[in-house]
Formats: C-alpha cells, sequence, structure tokens
C-alpha cells in the first residue's frame, strides 16, 4: 500500500517553476533517493514533504491523509539536515529527547528513547557532550537519532553526508542504510552523489530542471537509463550519433562504424537519426572473434586510476572510453596500437532526449 | 609549541608596532589615572574618588542613566530579536533595508535626531483637521520626555544591538535551527523560548553592553531632553572641577572593561560551539 504519495506537485516561485509536475508512490519502509544536480527541484520537493515549503498545485498525502497544508510540526515528519542543525545549547541527549519533550512524552518513556537511540547510533557514552564537542560524523548520526526519535511517518534526510569526509561519508551511509532498515522506516534522501544514492536506494528519482526524468532501482537506472539526462548523470558514459540501418537486425552505423544493438531500434525506422550510447565497463578486447560488435580500434590513451584502467580507443572518427579492472599481471596495450574492442548486443543504448 | 617560543616567533617589526599601539591606549590612562590620584597636593590618594562618589548627583545621575539603559536595552531586544528573526527566516530580501536603517545614527548626529524629537513632540498629535487630541505633547511632561530619550537612545544603539542579534542568528543558524525545531513538532513559542533564545544570549549580551556603555556616557540627548543623565552630569563637572572628572572617567573606564570581561567570560562556551558549525 502507497505509504507516501505526491500526486501532480508544482512548486512555482513568481514564474520559475522549480518543481513540475512530480507524481511519485513510495511504500511503507521503502528508502527512495532524489538524484539530480544543483537546482533540479529536489531539495524543493524535500521540503514540500516536510512543510517548509507549501505546493503551488497538487497533493502530498501520508496514508491517504492529506498533509499538502498541514504546518510542518503537525506532520510526524523528521529530517536530517546537511548542516547537522543540532541545537547548540543542549546536550546530544537533550537533542534527542527534544522532539519527545514537545511532545509532552512521560519523563520515563524519553529517558528509554534517548538510551535506545544512542545505542542504535553507537554514542552511549557522548549523552552529556555538547555539539562542539562532537565531530561532523558523530553529530549527523545525532541528527539522524534525534529525528528517529519521534517515530517519524517520513524520514526526510537533505544531503546529510556531504559536509563531511570520504572515508565517513561511506561508513555513515552504510550505517543510515542499516538502521533504516532495521527500524523499516520510510526514507526520502536527496542528493548529487550518484554512488550515494545507488549505494543506498530501494528506488531513485532522477530529476532535472524540476522534472522528474527516470524512477527505478538502481539496476534499472544505471544500466538501463531512458533519456540522454540520466545516462549522461549516472554513471559515465561514451555518446554518439547514429543512424538506424536496420531495425530487424537492430544495426546502427555511428562514424563509419557499425553496432548491434538488441532493442534500440525497436519502434524506429530505417535513416532515423539516433543517439547511441555505451557505457565504457561493457567494452572489452576482443579475445575471440564474435559475431556481432568486434571492432577495429586504436589506442589513443590510457589513464591509470586505481582499481580500474580507464582506455581511450578511437573507433571510425570518434573517441570512446574503455574501463577495465586493474590487473598487475597483464600488460597494458601500448598507445598508437591497433586491436579489436567488443560490447555486447544489450550493452549499445539508443537513448531517447 | 610553548608560550615562550611562540612569542619568541613574533617578528620584531610586529613588536614595535605592537609597543606603539599599546603606548597609545596606555599612555592617557595612565596620566588620566595619575591625575585623578593627585587632587590633595603632593600626596597620592582616592580623595577625587571620595569626592565623585560622595556627590548625590552622582548617584542621582548615574541610577537615572543606569535605569533609562536597562529600559532601551529591553526595547531594543523587543524590537530586534523578532525583526532580525523574521528577516532571517522570511524575509531575507528586507535585510539590506534594515542594514541601511540600522546604520543611519552613524550618518545622522545625535543633535538632529534630538531636534528632529523635540519638534515632533513638543505639540500635541492630533487627528488632522480636527482638534482632537490623539497624543498630547511628550515634551511637556516627565514620563513623556523618558519616552523620548529612551526612543533615541534605541536609534542610537541600534547599529550594535541589531548587528550583534543578527550576527549571532546567523552564527547559529537560526533558520536551520528552526526548521530542525518545526520538524520536531516544536510550536513557535517552543522555538523561540529554547531554541532560539538561549543561543542567542551572547550576542544579546553583547548588544545590551554595548548600548548600555553608549547611554552611560551621551550628553547630547540628555542635554536637549533636560534629563538628569550621567553623561551631562560628568560634561557639567569637567567644567568647573578637574579632578573628579578624572575619576569619574578612569571609573567608567574599569567599568567598560569588566563589562568586556563579562561577555568573554559568559561567551566563551557558546563560541566554541558556534565555531564548530
Amino acid at each position: 500500500m502507497t505509504h507516501l504519495a505526491l500526486t501532480n506537485v508544482s512548486k512555482l516561485f513568481g514564474d520559475f517553476a522549480a518543481v513540475r509536475d512530480f507524481n511519485l508512490d513510495v511504500e511503507k519502509g521503502e528508502f527512495v533517493s532524489f538524484l539530480g544536480p544543483s537546482g533540479c527541484g529536489k531539495t524543493t520537493t524535500l521540503r514540500m514533504i516536510g512543510g517548509f515549503e507549501i505546493p503551488s498545485f497538487g497533493n502530498i498525502l501520508i496514508d491517504g491523509e492529506d498533509i499538502t497544508n498541514k504546518a510542518p510540526n503537525q506532520r510526524n515528519v523528521g529530517m536530517v539536515f546537511q548542516s547537522y542543525a543540532l541545537f547548540p545549547n543542549m546536550t546530544v541527549a537533550q537533542n534527542i529527547g527534544f522532539g519527545l519533550r514537545v511532545r509532552k512524552e512521560s519523563e520515563a518513556n524519553i529517558a528509554d528513547r534517548i538510551k535506545e537511540m544512542l545505542s542504535i547510533i553507537h554514542l552511549e557514552g557522548k549523552a552529556h557532550s555538547y555539539p562542539y564537542q562532537l565531530s561532523g560524523g558523530q553529530m549527523q548520526r545525532v541528527a539522524l537519532a534525534r529525528a528517529l526519535a519521534i517515530r517519524p511517518e517520513v524520514l526526510l534526510l537533505d544531503e546529510p553526508l556531504s559536509a563531511l569526509d570520504a572515508k565517513i561519508r561511506v561508513s555513515l551511509r552504510a550505517e543510515i542504510r542499516g538502521i533504516q532498515q532495521r527500524l523499516g522506516i520510510t526514507a526520502i534522501y536527496v542528493t548529487h552523489d550518484q554512488e550515494e544514492a545507488l549505494s543506498l536506494s530501494d528506488r531513485i528519482v532522477v530529476m532535472n530542471t524540476g522534472k522528474i526524468e527516470q524512477v527505478g532501482t538502481p539496476f534499472e537506472i544505471y544500466n538501463f537509463p531512458k533519456t540522454r539526462f540520466v545516462a549522461n548523470f549516472v554513471g559515465s558514459l561514451n555518446t554518439a550519433d547514429a543512424e538506424v540501418v536496420d531495425v530487424q537486425q537492430g544495426l546502427l552505423i555511428a562514424d563509419g562504424v557499425l553496432f548491434h544493438t538488441a532493442e534500440g531500434t525497436k519502434g524506429r525506422s530505417v535513416g532515423d537519426k539516433v543517439k547511441m550510447a555505451i557505457r565504457p565497463e561493457r567494452f572489452s578486447f576482443a579475445s575471440e572473434q564474435k559475431k556481432a560488435n568486434v571492432i577495429d580500434a586504436t589506442i589513443e590513451n590510457i589513464t591509470f586510476l586505481g582499481a580500474v584502467v580507464r582506455i581511450e580507443v578511437k573507433i571510425g572518427n570518434a573517441n570512446f572510453n574503455m574501463d577495465t579492472f586493474n590487473n598487475p599481471f597483464l600488460e597494458l596495450p601500448k598507445i598508437g596500437s591497433q586491436t579489436k574492442v567488443t560490447c555486447s548486443r544489450e550493452a549499445v543504448l539508443v537513448l531517447d532526449d | 609549541m610553548n608560550l615562550s617560543a611562540r612569542l619568541r616567533n613574533i617578528p620584531f617589526w610586529s613588536w614595535i608596532w605592537f609597543i606603539l599601539g599599546a603606548l597609545y591606549f596606555v599612555l592617557p590612562l595612565y596620566a588620566t589615572l595619575d591625575f585623578s590620584l593627585r587632587m590633595e597636593r603632593g600626596v597620592v590618594g582616592f580623595k577625587a574618588y571620595q569626592s565623585s562618589f560622595e556627590d548625590p548627583e552622582f548617584l542621582r545621575t548615574f541610577g537615572y542613566s543606569a535605569l533609562i539603559a536597562v529600559v532601551t536595552i529591553l526595547a531594543s531586544a523587543l524590537l530586534t530579536i523578532p525583526t532580525a528573526y523574521w528577516i532571517r527566516l522570511k524575509l531575507p530580501q528586507a535585510r539590506r533595508i534594515v542594514e541601511f536603517i540600522t546604520l543611519m545614527p552613524f550618518v545622522v548626529p545625535a543633535i538632529i535626531l534630538v531636534f528632529g524629537l523635540i519638534r515632533i513632540y513638543s505639540a500635541p498629535l492630533t487627528i488632522p483637521f480636527t482638534d482632537i487630541v490623539l497624543m498630547p505633547a511628550l515634551t511637556t511632561f516627565k514620563f513623556g520626555t523618558n519616552i523620548l530619550v529612551v526612543a533615541g537612545y534605541m536609534v542610537l544603539g541600534l547599529p550594535y544591538m541589531y548587528r550583534s542579534v543578527d550576527t549571532g542568528m546567523r552564527t547559529v543558524g537560526v533558520h536551520t535551527l528552526t526548521e530542525a525545531a518545526q520538524s520536531l513538532g516544536a510550536n513557535w513559542y517552543v522555538i523561540i523560548t529554547q531554541v532560539i533564545l538561549p543561543n542567542l544570549r551572547s550576542a544579546l549580551l553583547s548588544g545590551a553592553l554595548l548600548t548600555f556603555a553608549i547611554v552611560i556616557g551621551e550628553v547630547v540627548l540628555a542635554s536637549f531632553l533636560g534629563v538628569p543623565a550621567f553623561g551631562p552630569y560628568l560634561f557639567l563637572l569637567g567644567q568647573h572641577r578637574a579632578f573628579e572628572p578624572a575619576a569619574l572617567s578612569f571609573t567608567t573606564f574599569l567599568m567598560t572593561w569588566a563589562a568586556m570581561g563579562i561577555i568573554q567570560l559568559v561567551t566563551g562556551g557558546q563560541g566554541q560551539a558556534s565555531g564548530a558549525h
């Protein structure tokens, strides 16, 4: 059953449409990320769910109840902010207990809940510390505990990890996901970091210029992007202008080179101009003569990226990136040498605009 | 690195500039103190201080100014806190206008302000084209004059009070704190009393003490409105006597430093808290 529903939600600031016709149903316990570049409307949408912005059009419902015009303090929606937003005058325990005290829960209940939350975030020894005595990661864990302490219907997280350094970001995001799954809470997570969205989410909503580009699981979003924007924004991508040569055989031509695609020519006609896309990791060196997509290429450049080696190859007149796992026992090809590269039919995508 | 090693690392010219700067401030102060201690010929003592504090006018005027300062601080806080809060929260586009207004006391001298106040409030306020009096002439009775004094001091103290409060709000991130409290279910009363005001304590104290210092030493407004304030008393004393004004000036200086010490003491912990953000 739908737990959180946004129907035809739009937000206008004067003439500027920050969010346009946003429709989304979220199941209970689902972790959904809003992913997109700055200014795409993801934070505005989150703030509308939190009640900090009122939609210009559309409705927001939690368990069927319309909360569109409810004040933020009447929604029972917890929020974690990028800047932690811990109350500097209160200790960790007081911060966590704040929402419960506002709800006039008994002191015994509050104390129990604070203890439980501190144990969840592994900060039992910090109950009496003030925010300025904590590290960034600890502060964000307290902020998470404070938002969860009130048992919210929905947990909103507005780029909660972007102020933290890379290592803490990775460990904390696993912690956030673990806590969310353990408590079975519905979470909406805003980020512009695709890796964060891919690793955390049950579903991702990719947004651009106030509109939803695609909604899907991380697997779908990465492997089967529906639009050029999604393909470019999530992961890296080789794109080339191509023309449909044979619809039945799924044949495209790009820069004089033929590519076989599995589904890319469906619903198209011979001569259609299309945008062809192939992820760098879908290319490999052709070790045996396969039937389709064995292509002559010239090695243009090699970049060592640690776990991955990025090889730039020239195919026809266009340059493509090819990613391969780093293997210290295999010799890399020489720059300028001729080789053959290959990719499966399924790897050749045809994108809508 | 220990203190002596740190001091050794300070360049030679920095020391020279520091000493010159210190002399510039310390020498006049020392001269005032020395002068105030030599009221009796050939004796160094506190006669001038004793004489000043024994004067009933001193206590009366200082008491009056202190009371007016407290009222001014309360009224200023009531005006600036909601204004700065609302601008941070809902009307950021109005910040430039309000900042410009708060700078006016630096541009418009107190003499202009007091003449304006006297001109407007020395006649009763009536409904236009009628004789119906809405408010009597404020300068014609004591309470009314005190209202004008407080209003005038609020204007003079506005740059310090508003900027202290506004800076305090920016430092603690009042916008996000408000939203965080709202998302936890807090109403406006809880947000203001439990979240905003406690975190503005140091900012408010700074603004309050600066306002206090301004009110205690102010001469022009008090003289023209004819109130028994400390500033005009000190000014008049300086025209008739030599040692007592020096003693009172030095006392005022000590009080100001004590006030600054209190600010440091009270805000020490909060400064760290703010810095963590």
